[in-house]
């Protein structure tokens, strides 16, 4: 018996597909999507006893009830997308940069203590200068260590960026402390003077960081498509052996590409403080620069994609808040619906990349 | 003297969380599954055995200490579990990439946590499980009393010895039993051990899902003895489990570094408020925030460390982080 099972063909064979077609990718995952929100609606129902449908229209409303809360997503959305644009050359590079979170918070931090610290003394276009090149200096450094000592000794970076997101959580919290002194809390920085603050366009603060997310969402698109230093990535990306044997510098291109990573990084930071915030502490970054390497995982380094992704998520999120006020209910309630989601959207893609193929019938006769 | 005795009764149950963690994930990376779900997965662990342990003490009648333990270590092995049995569903069988598979995992795990924690919670901001905090830390009866030396050594609850148990069987299981060494094949080369007749899903399967398990077992430890069996909506957990991530990395992937690396965390760890005692000093407590960072900044040492040296027992194995498909050459 047994031996006439392991001699038949299996039931199921995997096979890798080439190259599926857009329709199909856009359907795959949009069933993906569906099924997701289908057991969260079970989810929903049978912990709460909510309709699940007008749960949802509930969340609809967390986006889309009026122009504020539009203009709020758009906000988180910048934060998310930023992040997740700044780690797509690293990731195109199969350089697992895990560290978003840290180079994020330094980046802040050292637009918060240029803001505290000179906001007197330098006029204005001075002190966007050095607020922004400080923030892109710092998101740097934090992105080119990794990259230093893998280009060098090929130290693990997945763990060390991951490692050093710790390092800059205790830097802010240290200097947060020292910039309080006996207060309970840092609170709002220059309060008085709001040197150092964005300028507010359109009845938002935050405008400008949403414009400038949407020109680097144009320009990394351009940069990794078009671009020589983009191409480079992709090669070492592939396979390093086959770009040394192309002749490209494979250390500098990773180092180069880090500094981009992680000063791009520290620019969201710039923005987080000056346009968001006006304030540091170590939550700054919210979780975002891990959400967001899901975000460009997914989006497969496509930056308009990633605007795509970034705006599922954040939907979900200010949904989920929503519904929390709506029903009594917590906004843990979001961490599940988007874990779910993502589980689907993770596992749709081997559906993309792979197809299975099914035992023939006897009927069929092949 | 009695401040250091009071840090070393801190560092030990602290090492002891991430032991857990770093024990259950070695297991996993072994089969070269990078889950970076650690965070979610010791707090669905820990949650499970509290809320467990909660209505237990809430409903029964005369709640029995052992049912309680037995009961709380079940729930929280077999929800840990399901949690790597999603990661492994994905990565394995799925081939999902694992790096973010194992963050959606972590954002997923602390979400049921503390969603259903607050159900518990109630408004509270706090509630506790006293007669499991009782079961899980009750010392050692008569040893614990033995002056110094009992209370250094005897005076934990039984998790922190099973911790060092754990580390020693998994030690022999890595380096002197068959599956151990198939196990380790697995995370090498999964091609070539499959050549060899291991069915390499079945060992991935099972060494994600008992990893996550043993993850687990930290998150009780944490909420049960560790907190003393308070549960409270904190984003506590999932920095142990961080640091559970790193003191893999700093054990080299050897399961008995595991026991001394984990109490060495716990004295960094607590170093900021037990050393200046220990000199008669004061430090402002704007550096006690930097010191905090020192087990991180040990990690990445050791991280270079190991790969400047380039010796072969201390790398980590071979297809770490990568998917295996038979038909990929």
């Amino acid at each position: 018996m047994s031996s006439q099972i392991s001699n038949a063909e299996p039931l199921v064979r995997i096979a890798k597909r080439e190259g599926a077609t857009f329709p199909q990718k856009v359907l795959v995952r949009a069933v993906a999507i569906l099924l997701a929100l289908v057991v969260d609606a079970f989810f929903i129902y049978f912990v709460t006893g909510l309709n699940p449908i007008s749960v949802y229209r509930v969340m609809w409303n967390g986006t889309f009830m009026n122009t504020t809360r539009f203009s709020w997503a758009m906000r988180d959305l910048s934060s998310l997308l930023c992040i997740a644009i700044a780690l797509a050359p690293a990731f195109k590079m199969r350089f697992w940069n895990i560290g978003a979170e840290g180079q994020v918070l330094i980046g802040g931090l050292v637009t918060a203590l240029i803001m505290v610290y000179f906001g007197n003394s330098l006029p204005a276009p001075a002190l966007f200068a050095a607020m922004v090149l400080g923030s892109l200096l710092a998101g740097g450094l934090w992105g080119f260590v990794p990259a230093w000592f893998k280009s060098r000794w090929n130290t693990n970076e997945t763990l060390f960026t991951l490692m050093m997101n710790y390092v800059a959580t205790s830097i802010v919290a240290c200097m947060t402390n020292l910039m309080r002194g006996q207060a309970s809390s840092l609170g709002t920085l220059n309060k008085g003077t709001k040197a150092g603050w964005l300028p507010v366009i359109a009845g938002q603060r935050y405008t400008i960081n949403i414009i400038v997310v949407i020109v680097l969402t144009f320009a990394m698109y351009a940069y990794l498509r078009y671009s020589k230093q983009g191409y480079e990535i992709s090669v070492v990306g592939e396979s390093e052996n086959t770009a040394r044997y192309a002749g490209i510098n494979v250390r500098r291109v990773m180092i180069r590409t880090m500094l981009i990573s992680g000063a791009l990084c520290g620019l969201c930071g710039f923005m987080i403080v000056a346009g968001r915030d006006q304030t540091i502490s170590t939550t700054t970054a919210g979780g975002n620069g891990f959400t967001a390497i899901i975000v460009a995982w997914l989006a497969k380094f496509n930056t308009f994609y990633m605007a795509l992704i970034s705006f599922l998520l954040i939907f979900l999120q200010r949904g989920a808040s929503e519904i929390a006020s709506a029903y009594s209910l917590n906004e843990y309630a979001a961490d599940i619906i988007t874990g779910i989601i993502l589980f689907f959207i993770l596992g749709s893609e081997f559906f993309i990349n792979y197809r299975l193929i099914w035992r023939h019938g006897k009927k069929e006769g092949k | 003297m009695s401040s250091l005795i009071a840090w070393i009764l801190r560092a030990i149950p602290f090492g002891t969380i991430i032991m857990y963690g770093a024990l259950g994930e070695i297991v996993t990376e072994k089969s070269g599954n990078l889950n970076l779900g650690v965070p979610g997965i010791m707090y669905l662990g820990g949650f499970a055995g509290f809320a467990s342990s909660y209505y237990y003490e809430k409903l029964a009648q005369n709640p029995n200490p052992v049912i309680c333990i037995v009961l709380a270590l079940f729930c929280a092995l077999a929800a840990s579990a399901l949690g790597g049995l999603i990661y492994a569903f994905l990565t394995i069988t799925l081939r999902a990439n694992q790096n973010v598979t194992g963050l959606a995992l972590t954002t997923f795990g602390m979400g049921v946590a503390n969603f259903f924690g607050v159900f518990i919670l109630n408004g509270a901001s706090y509630t506790a499980a006293p007669l499991a905090n009782k079961a899980f830390s009750a010392k050692i009866p008569v040893l614990s009393g033995l002056g110094v030396a009992g209370q250094v050594l005897f005076s934990y609850g039984f998790l922190v010895y099973a911790a060092i148990l754990l580390a020693i069987v998994l030690q022999w299981f890595f380096t002197r039993t068959r599956v151990g060494l198939n196990l380790r094949a697995v995370g090498e080369n999964p091609a070539t051990a499959d050549a060899a007749g291991i069915n390499v899903t079945k060992y991935k399967y099972l060494a994600t899902c008992i990893g996550a398990a043993i993850c687990g077992v930290g998150g009780l430890y944490y909420v049960l003895d560790y907190n003393q069996g308070i549960w409270a909506t904190t984003g506590q957990i999932e920095a142990l489990g961080w640091l559970a991530v790193a003191l893999v990395i700093f054990t080299t992937w050897k399961p008995l570094n595991a026991i001394w690396g984990a109490y060495l965390f716990g004295v960094l760890y607590w170093l900021y408020q037990f050393l200046p005692s220990l000199l008669g000093i004061t430090v402002p407590s704007y550096m006690t925030d930097l010191i905090q960072m020192l087990p991180y900044v040990v990690t990445i040492l050791v991280l270079i460390v190991v790969s400047l040296r380039k010796k072969k027992e201390n790398q980590p194995p071979a297809h770490l982080g990568l998917a295996y498909f038979r038909e990929e050459r």
